[in-house]
């Protein structure tokens, strides 16, 4: 099977090759951590792609029970049905939902199953999963079935670290922590994005991003989800380079700092630190 | 192979189990890390270490495993504050110098050179800080003139390039012990989250709708039961001004983690020890007090007390009548500490500074005696504790 790596669309560090490889190789799942915005969820997008494989997605929210990934029983159809005399009641199949894992497990081929941000769910939900995440397998028991997989699925799940995970859950897992990317690494991404960008704009936008997250106090630091977006928009805008030009350390608005500061609070804090900064200078 | 490495990670305190242990065999069997030593080294990390905060721990388990390292004594290099190194370059260095360091051949030149001081100093004092203090001039000022500082903790080695990742220490700041930032606060309030039935109806109860329907003749008789909630009750006594003016901030990080995290959550502010007036302005202290016995009927025994304060102080302020530096209580505070944690059912003092200094003040020992040992530290760990504590 080829290989996870870095694509044209996605800059992936060698220890994340290296923990998809292991997750993919040993057929475990894997679990990715790291600041909102730096590429979980597409990672599994990429994972998919490079193996050329589907993707089955299950995005979890805070009310989703493990139970609904494997299978839903529609009670409530079948009582009325009852009443009302249909004769499809007296197959209990015919009230099974299947959830996201029954797809994947019963998918023709390899998928790569996605669960992103499972910290949202009830702190009872990676439990839930632990024996079908091992064994990829579950029993029904409305039908009395038990659905195997027929071959074992990637599964790439997410956090976003709002709940600590249970230990049963990790031991059966790779973990990966998405460290916030380096200058080095963030050029590559913003060349994988947009190759047409221009040399200087890149540049000092980079520079203006960086000293933007070294603000102390910010309540959102911008990621490189941001990050991409400002640019787009900067090239859209066509502003001059030297709009994002400033003079050494001294702090100022970013133009369009919409797309990099998320709260009120920050871009108060940023005109607080820009008015200073005219005062002292 | 490599069980000396797993059994070192446990012995360090982190959570390596046999199985994971298996799975990296499996996985060295299975050619994932190949024959590079930096792949073994994430293939390692990606096994073994489930939660970002045991990263930096790792690191330096894994550094000493391959290396045969002894880890030095007295203080270490990395552990020195880089802040102080900062002011001591300043300091010793005038632009000048800086200068003469730049003529001087770059900064590689240079730390090759501080390389070889500190090897040589190693070999003379034996662990110690003190050899700083004397190589002032030349290796230290490099070491503050460089933004970036450096890896002291580096050394050469065959596998050179590999070395570096785990030698840099770059998860140190998630390290639980040390760290504490609204995020991980954050994370360890949610346990606090108990889950009980309140709210809009929402879900199907089966049991219900059986028993109804059957009493309905067999008409079919929906029954809903409410969503879960999060109903947490938490009363957060704030220590404000006086010795606590050196924590206020962490104080604060603290009370904003909390704030987004309950549905009922009141807090009240307190100088040194609660006594019979706590108030909810800062700014209006003085006019504006609410009596602590109003607090106490106002706020059932269901909810969660939580005390922030250093509880540094005079041991008369805790057990005199009249103890109080800013009025004249007519009760000693002991009692009311008694008659807050005797009402509400759980309660927990957390205390910013660090557990290891509390032996020697003995206000300190004494609040802690008073809330039966519930004292906690403003750690990530200590919420933690704390948590599990209060939601047992």
């Amino acid at each position: 099977m080829a290989g996870f790596k870095s694509t044209e669309k996605y800059i992936a560090t060698r220890d994340l090759e290296v923990a998809v490889n292991a997750a993919v190789t040993l057929q475990r799942p894997l679990l990715v951590k790291g600041e909102p915005g730096t590429g979980k969820t597409v990672l599994a997008h990429e994972v998919a792609a490079a193996l050329g494989l589907p993707l089955i997605e299950w995005h979890v929210k805070s009310t989703t029970k493990a139970q609904q990934g494997l299978y839903e029983y529609d009670a409530v159809s079948r009582l009325r049905d009852g009443q009302l005399g249909d004769p499809r009641v007296h197959d209990i199949g015919n009230y099974i939902v299947r959830g996201k894992l029954w797809d994947a497990f019963e998918a023709d081929e390899q998928v790569v199953v996605l669960i992103d941000e499972v910290d949202k769910a009830d702190i009872e939900f990676p439990n839930d999963l632990l024996l079908e995440l091992d064994r990829m397998q579950f029993f029904v028991y409305e039908t009395r079935k038990t659905i195997a997989a027929k071959h074992r699925p990637v599964v790439i799940i997410t956090s976003n670290n709002e709940k600590e995970l249970p230990d049963a859950f990790l031991r059966r897992c790779f973990f990966h922590y998405i460290r916030f990317p380096d200058r080095e690494t963030m050029e590559r991404i913003v060349q994988a994005h947009y190759p047409d960008i221009r040399k200087d704009l890149a540049r000092e936008a980079l520079n203006v991003f960086f000293q933007v997250r070294d603000v102390p106090g910010l309540k959102k630091k911008p990621a490189t989800s941001e990050l991409l977006d400002w640019l787009k928009l900067l090239m859209v805008e066509d502003l001059p380079v030297e709009a994002l030009r400033t003079k050494e350390k001294q702090v100022v608005i970013p133009p369009l700092y919409g797309a990099l500061l998320k709260n009120e609070q920050d871009v108060h804090l940023f005109e607080r630190l820009a008015f200073l900064a005219r005062r002292g200078g | 192979m490599f069980s000396h490495l797993v059994l070192a990670l446990r012995s360090a305190g982190l959570p390596a189990s046999i199985t994971e242990h298996l799975t990296l065999m499996a996985a060295m069997k299975a050619g994932v890390a190949e024959y590079s030593i930096e792949d073994f080294y994430y293939l390692a990390r990606a096994t073994l270490v489930k939660d970002e905060r045991h990263l930096d721990k790792f690191d330096r388990v894994f550094a000493h495993c391959f290396k045969g390292l002894e880890p030095p004594e007295g203080v270490k290099v990395e552990d020195l504050p880089e802040e102080w190194l900062r002011k001591l370059a300043e300091k010793m260095l005038s632009p000048e110098e800086m200068e003469k360091i730049e003529a001087l051949g770059g900064f590689d030149a240079i730390m090759n050179r501080l390389k070889e001081l500190l090897e040589e100093q190693k070999g003379r004092h034996q662990g110690g800080s003190k050899w700083i203090g004397t190589a002032g001039t030349s290796p230290f000022g490099a070491y503050g003139y460089n933004p970036e500082g450096v890896r002291i903790g580096q050394e050469e080695s065959r596998h050179r390039r590999a070395v570096k990742v785990w030698d840099k220490r770059e998860y140190r700041d998630l390290d639980d012990t040390v760290e504490l930032g609204t995020r991980g606060m954050k994370m360890a309030l949610r346990r606090l989250r108990r889950f009980a039935r309140q709210g809009a109806a929402t879900e199907l109860d089966i049991a219900d709708t059986i028993r109804s329907t059957a009493n309905n003749a067999g008409t079919l008789d929906l029954k809903m039961v409410p969503e879960r909630h999060n109903t947490v009750k938490v009363l957060l006594f704030l220590d404000v001004g006086g010795s606590m003016d050196d924590h206020v901030r962490l104080t604060e990080e603290l009370f904003s983690a909390a704030r987004t995290e309950f549905k009922h959550l009141e807090y009240y502010y307190f100088h040194n020890f609660p006594y019979e007036k706590v108030w909810k302005n800062n700014r209006r202290r003085f006019e504006e007090t609410i009596p602590t016995w109003q607090v106490l009927r106002t706020y059932g025994p269901d909810y969660k007390l939580i005390i922030v304060g250093d509880a540094a102080m005079s041991p008369y302020e805790i057990t005199m009548q009249g103890g109080s530096v800013e009025h004249f209580n007519d009760e000693p505070g002991t009692v009311w500490l008694e008659r807050l944690s005797s009402h509400y059912r759980r309660s927990a003092w957390l205390n910013p500074t660090p557990r290891q200094s509390w032996g020697h003040v003995r206000s300190i020992t004494m609040v802690n005696d008073l809330m039966e040992g519930r004292m906690f530290p403003l750690t990530v760990n200590g919420i933690d504790e704390m948590t599990r504590d209060l939601s047992r």
